[in-house]
């Protein structure tokens, strides 16, 4: 009988092993879903995040496992290449980063444990098939399993509005992108007549539909798509907004996971089905670069909130890596490999260090939150320094050596306007960088003075609100300090617990004032909250960043594999 | 006698990381130890050093494969005498800042001076176009944080603009560096290398040399400063940290003097010729404009801060002659400059402390009366940096002048103003300071004898150095000319110049002159 129907009946041929890390994820998700249901709190809270590291360690190792088997699975609707791994990885690690983070947030708390992590295990899977599409249908399959998870993971800080603007932000937008992107989809089809990668590479090659209509409106309507999801200007306004609003653990997920997924499509998508037409999309593309870093470098200019900042610097960071795709050598993908790994640990950096602040301060992500760090917590104002001076590209760190391998690859395909491009946005990055690092380290005379007579937290900061009318505000709420000693601050001293979790809201609840009293009757000291898994992940990503700066070697291993089993350049 | 210069080079970095997590109170002795060790091991290489010989003390393994990047370190007649001019500076700091501990945070501080050691040097032995880079730029980081956190007035935008302006070059020279490294190892077929031998005697069309060249030279005339670029100078300069200012201006701004002659002239020869009239425009301007200046500022720091720029003017004249003669008193005058500026940046904070903390040359005066060594030292250090003869600034001006004239006579001679304007400015902050009438706040009293002990030595060294500049002569001559060797190759001068008598005589004969004065 079985003989008979595997004569009739063509099944695919799975190689289930290389679909390993999918099936952990979505195993995975399912049983931290369900282990969120249990009633004992302790398990909710501690069970279903060690649960969801697991998986994503289990996912991570199997994808390490395959490296270099390149298997086509599911009759090439993935390729689980070098480069689906090593993103696989990346996206894992990143998820590991964000567990961790949100360990003591309060958003898994409102939103339920098991729902959370099991939605950010669900966008980790949706990024793995995104990573490794070979079919149009996967894409869109991958960009909505990724992207759905992130829409509620912005919005599960339910107490906190800005959480939810965000999340209903990113809705819409994210949806006109969506949408962009399958019209685009079924356009290309239409144009090439397969969904299939190879098939695509073929029937572009073959010249023939090179100045058709539809098929240029179908690349120019997937490359918004994509942009939307990368961030690439001029698509990006939805992000500085969203980054602010969504709980920082998940920024931080979105900001370095979420562009990785969507520069690995892109790299995939352009640089292997549509490469025949490279002539047609690198000059639009290479306009969207340049667009991209001077949108983001400008914008991060003045920004006072640290995330927002973040937000458009990553817009500027997503310009640098296009250009690892504009260039379609091997070298480019080698190279926006690289840059994506030094990517996203400098950015994990970063967001570690404001997690760690938000909850300690009171001043929510503004950079106000990082003064004087320098002198009060080294072991988390190193990681943010690092952080900051790797993205700015400066040498020993891996930044550095991201950007020159970026530049190699755009001048040896003739695109050295683009090399200069990415050294003059660099530039540029250095005003909002140094700001960081020059708040951390050199708190002015003026400022300390403030930040000393400031009753922390009495006054909600509204990000872009001017340092001046900061300035004065401080002085008011300093000249008025009669708000300290009254019973009020005998009942907002609650546990340490509690405490904790007041203090992520940001300012922004009335009880604010309360708190800032509470402080200011225990000591001016910021209250030191113990979260040890933060700062560790600061400072692990920082001394990465700063080990893997002096001694790249092994990442540029890994980036030449990746490069050597990525598509089919000559 | 071979120990790796690795050692050398990092020795400061690591000792500045102990400092790091070492008890406060032994932080300027560590401190101390990283900046004298170096600077033993340079008395070593000195004399140890071979001038017929090429580069020595060679360390060379490769590093980024992938990215054809080496770590790769020389000692050549090139970079021995900056390398002096660096441990010595840094020793002088480092004993300054012994006596007289910052005022908080000591040991962070000990970690970036040794940082900063640390990357100056790198950058001057780097045989890898980014292994120079990287230290180039690395030079950036603790300075950035030494500024801003140890500075003075507006430091922090102060420090932020310094590093803008500078570092904007100097990404720019990464996107050259990178574009010369692909670029070469395009047109000779070769895999991608940075070892600047690998470099030299590319066939780089002169249209891409020129750009190449634009963003090389904009990094090094913002370093230094030259005209237009010194936008950042004035609020440094007022904002450093004493020491860090003594080794800034005497030691980083060389780098970018040696970074024309070691990256610049060898391999983009004809941008260099084609250069070479706007660059040394660019040098008279700087003379010009900064001797003017210096001489209508009444801060003592900008005075330096402008004679300084002019001096670099000097040396971007020397260099852009593209004669041997030029390109070794260049070198000469890197050394002598930072020398010279030194001490008087020492002697300006007993001035001031001596004229109630103002460092306004109108607040000064009188000075000498009560503490004549120290008027004696200045005056000594004020003569040197107007090169009198006698000096080893006179050696080094004669030889960039005589470069000067064999290739461009007006440049020469508008040049040749500068040396007078020199003697104006440096003699108006003199007497100034030292004599004239009584400051207002002013109460002088003689040098103490912690302040000596870093003065007196930098003051003895400029005259050793004066009355014996030929071993220092003779050992850079070798590596001057194959500096300019690929230029004078496009100019088919190279004959000529080899033709020529050995520049050691001229210095000599220049020198003896200078004896006979007192």
């Amino acid at each position: 009988m079985n003989a008979i129907l595997a004569a009739t009946v063509k099944t695919p041929d799975i190689d289930w092993g290389a679909l390993g890390p999918l099936i952990a994820l979505t195993v995975g998700a399912c049983v931290v879903l369900m282990t969120g249901l249990l009633r004992s709190p302790a398990a909710r809270t501690n069970l279903v995040p060690a649960l969801a590291t697991l998986t994503l360690i289990v996912a991570g190792a199997l994808a390490i496992g395959q490296w270099d088997s390149n298997a086509d699975v599911l009759e090439e609707a993935l390729r689980m290449d070098n480069l689906a791994l090593a993103m696989t990885v990346l996206f894992c690690f990143a998820g590991v980063l964000t567990v961790a983070l949100s360990l003591r947030d309060l958003a898994p708390r409102d939103a339920g444990h098991g729902e959370y992590y099991a939605l950010l295990l669900v966008a980790v899977m949706g990024m793995v098939v995104l990573a490794s599409a070979q079919n149009l249908v996967t894409v869109f399959l991958g960009f909505e399993v990724l992207s759905i998870p992130l829409y509620v993971l912005c919005a599960t800080h339910l107490s906190s509005e800005g959480s939810l603007e965000s999340g209903l932000k990113y809705l819409i937008i994210g949806s006109v992108g969506s949408a962009c992107l399958l019209y685009g989809l079924a356009l290309l089809y239409g144009a090439t007549g397969a969904t299939d990668f190879d098939a695509i590479a073929q029937a572009v090659g073959g010249g023939e539909i090179r100045g058709d209509v539809l098929f240029l409106s179908a690349l120019a309507l997937i490359l918004t798509g994509l942009a939307f999801k990368a961030s690439v200007a001029p698509f990006h306004q939805w992000t500085p907004d969203v980054y602010e609003g969504a709980p920082t653990p998940v920024t931080a997920f979105m900001a370095v996971a979420t562009k990785a997924a969507a520069l690995a499509i892109i790299v995939r998508l352009f640089d292997v089905a549509v490469v025949g037409a490279v002539d047609d999309w690198a000059p639009a593309m290479a306009a969207l670069a340049v667009i991209t870093m001077l949108v983001g470098n400008v914008g991060a200019i003045g920004q006072s909130s640290v995330k927002r900042m973040l937000a458009y610097s990553s817009v500027a960071q997503a310009g640098y890596m296009l250009v690892g795709v504009i260039v379609s050598t091997r070298l480019g993908v080698q190279a926006l490999t690289f840059y994506l790994v030094a990517y996203v640990l400098m950015n994990m950096a970063a967001f570690a260090v404001i997690v760690a602040r938000e909850r300690e301060t009171g001043l929510g992500d503004d950079i106000s939150a990082l003064r004087g760090l320098g002198a009060e917590r080294p072991t988390l104002a190193w990681p943010i320094t690092i952080a900051m001076l790797a993205l700015a590209g400066f040498p020993a760190t891996m930044g550095f050596w991201g950007k020159i391998y970026l530049i190699d690859a755009a001048v040896d395909n003739g695109w050295a306007w683009l090399g200069v491009a990415i050294v003059l946005g660099s530039s540029l990055s250095l005003v909002y960088y140094l700001r960081v690092v020059a708040a951390v380290w050199m708190p002015s005379l003026e400022s300390s003075v403030a930040v000393a007579a400031r009753p922390a937290g009495a006054r909600p900061i509204m990000a872009g609100a001017s340092p001046e009318a900061d300035d004065v505000a401080d002085t008011r709420a300093g000249a008025v300090p009669a708000g300290g000693d009254t019973p009020t601050a005998s009942t907002a001293r609650g546990t340490h617990e509690e405490r904790t979790d007041a203090d992520i809201g940001d300012g922004r609840d009335p009880s604010g004032r309360d708190r800032a009293a509470d402080r200011d009757h225990v000591g001016r000291d910021h209250r030191h909250v113990h979260q040890p898994e933060v700062v560790l992940v600061a400072v692990a990503c920082a001394a990465a960043v700063l080990l893997l700066g002096v001694f790249p070697d092994p990442l540029f291993d890994v980036a030449r594999d990746v490069g050597e089993a990525f598509g089919n350049f000559d | 006698m071979n120990i790796p210069l690795s050692i050398m080079l990092f020795w400061p970095a690591v000792l500045g990381l102990l400092a790091a997590v070492l008890p406060r109170g032994l932080a300027r002795f560590v401190e101390l130890a990283g900046a004298f060790v170096p600077l033993a091991y340079v008395v070593v290489l000195v004399l140890d050093f071979d001038p017929a010989g090429g580069p020595q003390y060679v360390t060379d393994v490769p590093w980024i494969p992938e990215l054809g990047v080496r770590y790769s370190l020389a000692i050549d007649g090139l970079n021995l005498w900056l390398v002096v001019l660096t441990t010595v500076l840094f020793a002088a700091s480092a004993l300054w800042i012994a006596f007289r501990p910052v005022h908080h945070s000591p040991r962070l501080f000990a970690f970036h001076f040794g940082i900063a050691e640390t990357a100056v040097l790198g950058a001057l032995f780097a045989q890898d176009l980014a292994l120079f880079v990287l230290f180039f730029d690395l030079m950036l980081v603790p300075i950035y944080f030494l500024v801003g956190q140890w500075g003075e007035g507006d430091r922090v935008a102060a420090t932020v603009k310094l590093v803008i302006y500078t570092l904007v070059g100097s990404l720019l020279m990464l996107a050259a560096a990178v574009a010369t490294g692909v670029l070469v190892a395009q047109a000779n077929d070769q895999p991608l290398s940075f070892a600047i031998n690998d470099l030299i005697g590319n066939t780089l069309s002169p249209t891409t040399q020129n750009w190449l060249f634009l963003g090389f030279a904009l990094a090094f005339l913002v370093k230094m400063p030259a005209f237009p670029f010194q936008g950042w100078m004035p609020d440094g300069y007022r904002a450093m940290p004493l020491p860090v200012l003594v080794f800034f201006s005497g030691v980083v701004s060389k780098v970018a003097v040696y970074g024309f002659l070691r990256i610049v002239l060898p391999i983009l020869p004809d941008a260099a010729l084609d250069f070479q009239m706007p660059l040394m425009i660019l040098g008279v301007i700087s003379i010009l404009y900064g001797s003017a200046m210096a001489f209508t500022q009444t801060n003592t720091r900008l005075i330096l801060g402008y004679s300084s720029m002019a001096q670099l003017g000097f040396i971007i004249i020397g260099i852009f002659s593209l004669t041997a003669e030029g390109a070794q008193g260049a070198i000469l005058q890197a050394v002598n400059h930072g020398l010279v500026v030194a001490p008087v940046f020492f002697i300006i904070v007993l001035l001031a402390e001596r004229a109630g903390g103002s460092e306004d040359i109108r607040d000064m005066g009188g000075l000498a009366l009560r503490a004549p060594v120290l008027a004696g030292l200045f005056l000594i250090a004020a003569m040197a940096t107007l090169a009198i003869p006698g000096s080893a600034n006179f050696v080094g001006e004669f030889l960039i002048l005589l470069g000067a004239f064999k290739s461009e006579l007006v440049i020469a001679a508008l040049a040749f103003v500068g040396v007078a304007m020199a003697s104006v400015y440096m003699l108006r902050m003199f007497i100034r300071t030292m004599h004239n009438r009584t400051g207002p706040a002013v109460e002088s009293r003689e040098l103490g004898v912690r302040d000596a002990m870093v003065i007196v030595p930098l003051v003895l060294a400029i005259l050793a150095f004066g009355l014996y500049p030929q071993r220092a002569l003779e050992q850079s001559e070798n590596s001057a000319r194959a500096s300019i060797r690929a230029v004078q190759e496009r100019t088919g001068a190279g004959t000529q110049a080899a033709a020529k008598p050995s520049l050691t005589r001229e210095g000599r004969t220049a020198t003896a002159s200078g004896e006979t004065h007192p």
